[in-house]
Formats: structure tokens, C-alpha cells, sequence
């Protein structure tokens, strides 16, 4: 591989130098300011060449990360009774019967306690996008086997989480289209980080 | 003073060579590992922490370099591995290990600390030892190569993604909980390493083998380990790790969202709670200090609660984000004391105390805590943290 590789260098010395300068370009006319010089530097070296190129096609089994907007979900959708009965054969045994927590996280309740003295933060207090739930229990959940839930599992999981918050109804179902418009309740309860300056 | 006789070590042959073939610590250092604060309700999902009291100079060992996993340690061929850049990128590709070997490569020290670390302090004293309340913190030599070199190797970032606002990475790990989290390029770009080494070696399973993150100053889940993917994106994913997990919660009920860098920090690790004077006299007081925004400029320590503050001397040069060793003299007459220290970096920051912090985040904002710790020297010579 690495023989066939370096026979091939010659061929693409020319492309791979085209690239370099582009990218130098790219990263000149926009942020990276006052590094520019440094990057120059660096830049007349850069594209070494290596590495295979990658279609999406190649990475879809990768690339399952969900944006805010809803950018990422796939087809499918489920159910709050579906989502309840996915919930009672494979989450409830570490998150408890409703959500309400055991060797997991609580994942409902706490609305109305982040100000108090006991916060309880759970998906239905605290989480800022409905996303956010179908990107993590998709690739993280349940814990002893992640990645094994199908999208109209994860779909109906959301659902029926989100009913139990009180945020969606009980005849509600979700797909990628409805998903990204679920209100979370703490959708505007974050503030950037004023450090430095303040502590 | 009895006559010094000739020791038994001196009076027969030692042990063979390639005894350990791979180097173990003296059998009489035993007590010297990793530990945990707390019972885990999923062993997997849990964090261990490094013996800071018995260490010394600022590089950790790796069997001793802290751990924090959100989905247990994976078991990684490294031939398979691969490492995925894309997202807005001019050319989006793979990269196996050999390909990153073959890169130009850089080593640089830094330290690595979980944005929890002493959280056991924000209600004050919590009788811990330091292991116990500073442990989630390491310092490592990391061999990999620059971010920015791989981002090259790409064709580059997107010129439409700076236009919007500046472009994020999203960086995941190939761990059963495939950790995410977005961070901001234009932040991390001229720092950030992709690495396989630690302190000489390949990195060991527990600290991301084959290959991990490392954002030097940011807080230590940022620095995703398993790293199987790197995705250039125009906006946060408001990942888990980075919403429900690592937010801030304020006083008021809102949460500081996106909090990276480890403010400047300094712990006395001898003498710490655990140890006990054994005699009056002449003491060092040693400790480590370091800051997520540049170098330690200076350490001061105080033995009186913090009524009167002196130099310490600070051990070699202070490295970029890289822990840096002081120690200061110190007699100790036999009457109660209470030691401090106290850093500033070269922003100009010094670190604050517990009422500080308190007073500007309130009691549950768990993460980020870097307040000056006190232990306390009790008149027969136990060290408390009280």
C-alpha cells in the first residue's frame, strides 16, 4: 500500500500543490487574522499528500450526528406508545419506570427547580433541544448496546420522553421534520461563557 | 548512632534483567495507583484519579494518568482505525494510522484536566485528600500532529463557514458512547494535536489508544480520545456532552454554555491531607499550578490562612498549558497552620478564592473550579483538608 503510494507521488505533486494554495486562500480571507504570515509558512509544506479521499457515501454510517436544525435526522418516525413500550423493555431497567432516574440520569421532572437550592436537571428541565435527545440515545443508547436502536425507535423513545415532560401530547409523533420544532422549556436558559474578565 | 552494617541487598546478586520486560514500579510504591472517589453505578461510565501527593516534577506516568469514560475503554485494532475529516472541507478523507505516522510530527507538554475537578470543594472543605479533590488532572509530553496540518491535508476550511460566524469542529470518538463535542476552530486551530503518543509511548487504552484529541487549556472532555472523526461544521451540534453535560448552572436558573479554557489553578500537594509532621523544622512546601490561557507567572503560598503571602520558586521554566512544580521553605514551630497557594498566569489572572466563586456562580454550577485550597496543619502534625 505504502510502495503503491509513494510510486503515485510524482503524478500528483501537481494537484496536491493546486490544493495547498487554495486552501491557503480559504483560510487567508477569512479568520485566522494575524496567523497569516505563520500559516504562509507552513502552507508552502502543506498537503503532504496523504490520506484517501471520502465520498459522504463512504462515511453515512458515521456521519449520524444530528444539528439543531434537524440537519442529519433520517426518514422514520414513532409514537408516545410506541416510545413507552421500547422505554419499558430496554431503558427502564437503569432510568427507572417514568424517566425518573435510578443507575441513569433522571430524564423527566425538574421543571421549575434550576433557580432552587436542588437543581434537578433532566431532559424535560434542562436540555435546550428536542435534537439533542435522538442524536445521544441514537449513538449512545442504551448503554450495553449502543447504536442497535432503528430510527423509528429512537423516534418513538424521543416521543414518549418528551410526553412525559408534558412537551409533546400523548398523540404525538415525531419525525424529522417534526422533531427540530419541539419547544424545549429551557430552549433560552444558556448564556455564553464572559470569561475572561469575570469570573 | 548504631554502626551502619552492610545491607543484605549488597551482600547477593540482584534480579536479572527482562525480569518485567515492560518496566513495574517497585512492589514497595504499591499504594501509589489511581483511584476513584466514589463507588461508579457503571464502571464504565466513571473517572479515576491520579495520586497527585506521591508525584513529582510535572510529567504524570501514563499507569497513572487520570481517566474519565462515558462509555467504558474501548478495544481498538490500530490497523483498522481510521480517522475520518469532512464536513466543509475542500477534499474529505481517511486516514489510517500509518497515513498519521507519516505526517509531520510534534511533541509538546500539557496538562489535562476534567472541568469537574475539585468540584468536592464548592461547599467548602470536604475532608478529602488531594488525590481525592485535584486528581482529575495530568500532565503528559503528546506526540500526534497539528490539527491545522491535517485541515491542510483536507484542501482546507470552507471560506463560506467563516463568513457565517467561524467554523466549529466536531470531534467524535469510536468509544461505545461515540463522545461528541463542537469546538471553535478558529480557538483551537493553532494549538490543537491529533496524537498517539504519550510521554514516549503510544497512548494507553485508557487515555484514548489509538488516537485522541488534545486542545491544550481546554477542559479535559474536549479532548475526545478514540478519535475516529473530525467534522468541520458551521454551527455547535449542542451535543449532549455540551447541553445536558459540562454547562454551568448559575444562581439564577440559566447555565454558561460552552466553557472551555481551565482558568489558572495551584494545589500544595506536600505536605496535603494525608500526610503528618513528624518533627518541627524545616519543611518544603510543593505543589503544582497551571493555567488553561498560557503560562504560571508567578506562585504564591501563605501558612497563615492567607493573612501573609511570599514567592515560591518556580522549578525549571513554566511550559505553555503544562503543569509547573513550586515550592516554597517553610519551618514548621509545631503550632496549627494553614497553607495556601495561589497562582497568577501570564494574562494576569490570579486565582480567585471559594467566595469569589461562590459569589459569581452560585453553588450548583459544578464544573470549572479553581479556587485556592487550604489544607490544614493541626498541632500534632496530621494535615487536614478542613
Amino acid at each position: 500500500m505504502r510502495e503503491r503510494r509513494s510510486l503515485r507521488n510524482p503524478l500528483r505533486i501537481m494537484p496536491a500543490a493546486r490544493v495547498a494554495v487554495v486552501a491557503l486562500i480559504a483560510l487567508a480571507g477569512c479568520s485566522l487574522g494575524q496567523r497569516d504570515n505563520r500559516l504562509d509558512a507552513r502552507n508552502a509544506s502543506a498537503a503532504h499528500g496523504v490520506g484517501t479521499a471520502l465520498t459522504e457515501a463512504d462515511i453515512a454510517a458515521w456521519n449520524i450526528d444530528v444539528a439543531p436544525n434537524g440537519h442529519g435526522l433520517p426518514p422514520g418516525s414513532g409514537d408516545v406508545a410506541t416510545g413507552a413500550r421500547v422505554f419499558a423493555a430496554k431503558c427502564a431497567a437503569c432510568h427507572g419506570a417514568h424517566g425518573e432516574g435510578g443507575l441513569g440520569d433522571a430524564l423527566v421532572g425538574g421543571q421549575g427547580t434550576l433557580s432552587s437550592a436542588k437543581p434537578k436537571r433532566t431532559v424535560g428541565s434542562y436540555w435546550p433541544y428536542a435534537t439533542t435527545l435522538f442524536d445521544y440515545i441514537r449513538r449512545a443508547m442504551p448503554y450495553n448496546a449502543p447504536e442497535s436502536l432503528s430510527a423509528d425507535e429512537v423516534y418513538a423513545l424521543s416521543a414518549f420522553l418528551l410526553n412525559q415532560s408534558g412537551i409533546v401530547p400523548a398523540d404525538a409523533r415525531l419525525d424529522a421534520a417534526s422533531l427540530p420544532r419541539v419547544a424545549m422549556p429551557n430552549r433560552d436558559g444558556f448564556v455564553p461563557d464572559p470569561r475572561p474578565g469575570r469570573l | 548512632m548504631k554502626p551502619l552494617e552492610i545491607a543484605p541487598s549488597s551482600r547477593v546478586p540482584g534480579a536479572p534483567v527482562l525480569e518485567h520486560p515492560y518496566g513495574v514500579p517497585s512492589p514497595r510504591e504499591a499504594t501509589v495507583v489511581r483511584r476513584s472517589a466514589r463507588a461508579w453505578p457503571l464502571p464504565g461510565a466513571a473517572s479515576s484519579m491520579t495520586p497527585l501527593a506521591d508525584l513529582y516534577g510535572t510529567i504524570t506516568p501514563n499507569g497513572l494518568v487520570y481517566e474519565r469514560h462515558h462509555g467504558g475503554v474501548p478495544d481498538i485494532d490500530p490497523d483498522q482505525h481510521r480517522l475520518a475529516i469532512h464536513g466543509l472541507v475542500r477534499t474529505p478523507k481517511l486516514f489510517t494510522m500509518d497515513d498519521l505516522l507519516r505526517l509531520p510530527a510534534q511533541s509538546s507538554i500539557h496538562f489535562l484536566e476534567c472541568s469537574g475537578n475539585t468540584g468536592s470543594e464548592w461547599n467548602g472543605p470536604s475532608g478529602l485528600p488531594v488525590q481525592l479533590t485535584h486528581g482529575l488532572l495530568s500532565c503528559c509530553e503528546w506526540t500526534g500532529v497539528r490539527l491545522s496540518t491535517l485541515l491542510e491535508e483536507v484542501g482546507g476550511v470552507s471560506a463560506l463557514t467563516r463568513a457565517q460566524g467561524g467554523a466549529w469542529l466536531l470531534a467524535e470518538g469510536a468509544d461505545a458512547a461515540a463522545m461528541t463535542r463542537s469546538l471553535p476552530l478558529d480557538r483551537i486551530i493553532e494549538r490543537a494535536l491529533v496524537v498517539y503518543a504519550q510521554n514516549g509511548e503510544r497512548l494507553r487504552p485508557e487515555n484514548g489508544y489509538p488516537l485522541r484529541l488534545i486542545v491544550p487549556g481546554f477542559e479535559g472532555n474536549t479532548n475526545v480520545k478514540w478519535l475516529r472523526r473530525l467534522k468541520v461544521v458551521d454551527a455547535p451540534l449542542q451535543t449532549r456532552e455540551e447541553t445536558s453535560k459540562y454547562t454551568s448552572l448559575l444562581a439564577n436558573g440559566t447555565a454558561r454554555q460552552f466553557v472551555f479554557e481551565m482558568d489558572a489553578k495551584s494545589v500544595i500537594t506536600r505536605p496535603s491531607p494525608g500526610h503528618r509532621l513528624t518533627t518541627h523544622g524545616y519543611y518544603p512546601i510543593s505543589g503544582i499550578a497551571w493555567s488553561g490561557r498560557g503560562t504560571i507567572r508567578k506562585v504564591e503560598v501563605s501558612t497563615d490562612g492567607g493573612a501573609s503571602w511570599r514567592l515560591a520558586r518556580l522549578d525549571g521554566v513554566p511550559g505553555d498549558r503544562a503543569l509547573t512544580r513550586f515550592e516554597a521553605d517553610w519551618r514548621w514551630d509545631g503550632a496549627p497552620a494553614a497553607l495556601l497557594s495561589r497562582a497568577t498566569d501570564s494574562t494576569g489572572y490570579v486565582q480567585p478564592t471559594r467566595e469569589q466563586l461562590v459569589a459569581a456562580r452560585g453553588l450548583n454550577s459544578q464544573y470549572h473550579y479553581n479556587a485556592i485550597q487550604q489544607w490544614r496543619v493541626q498541632a500534632d502534625g496530621e494535615v487536614r483538608n478542613a
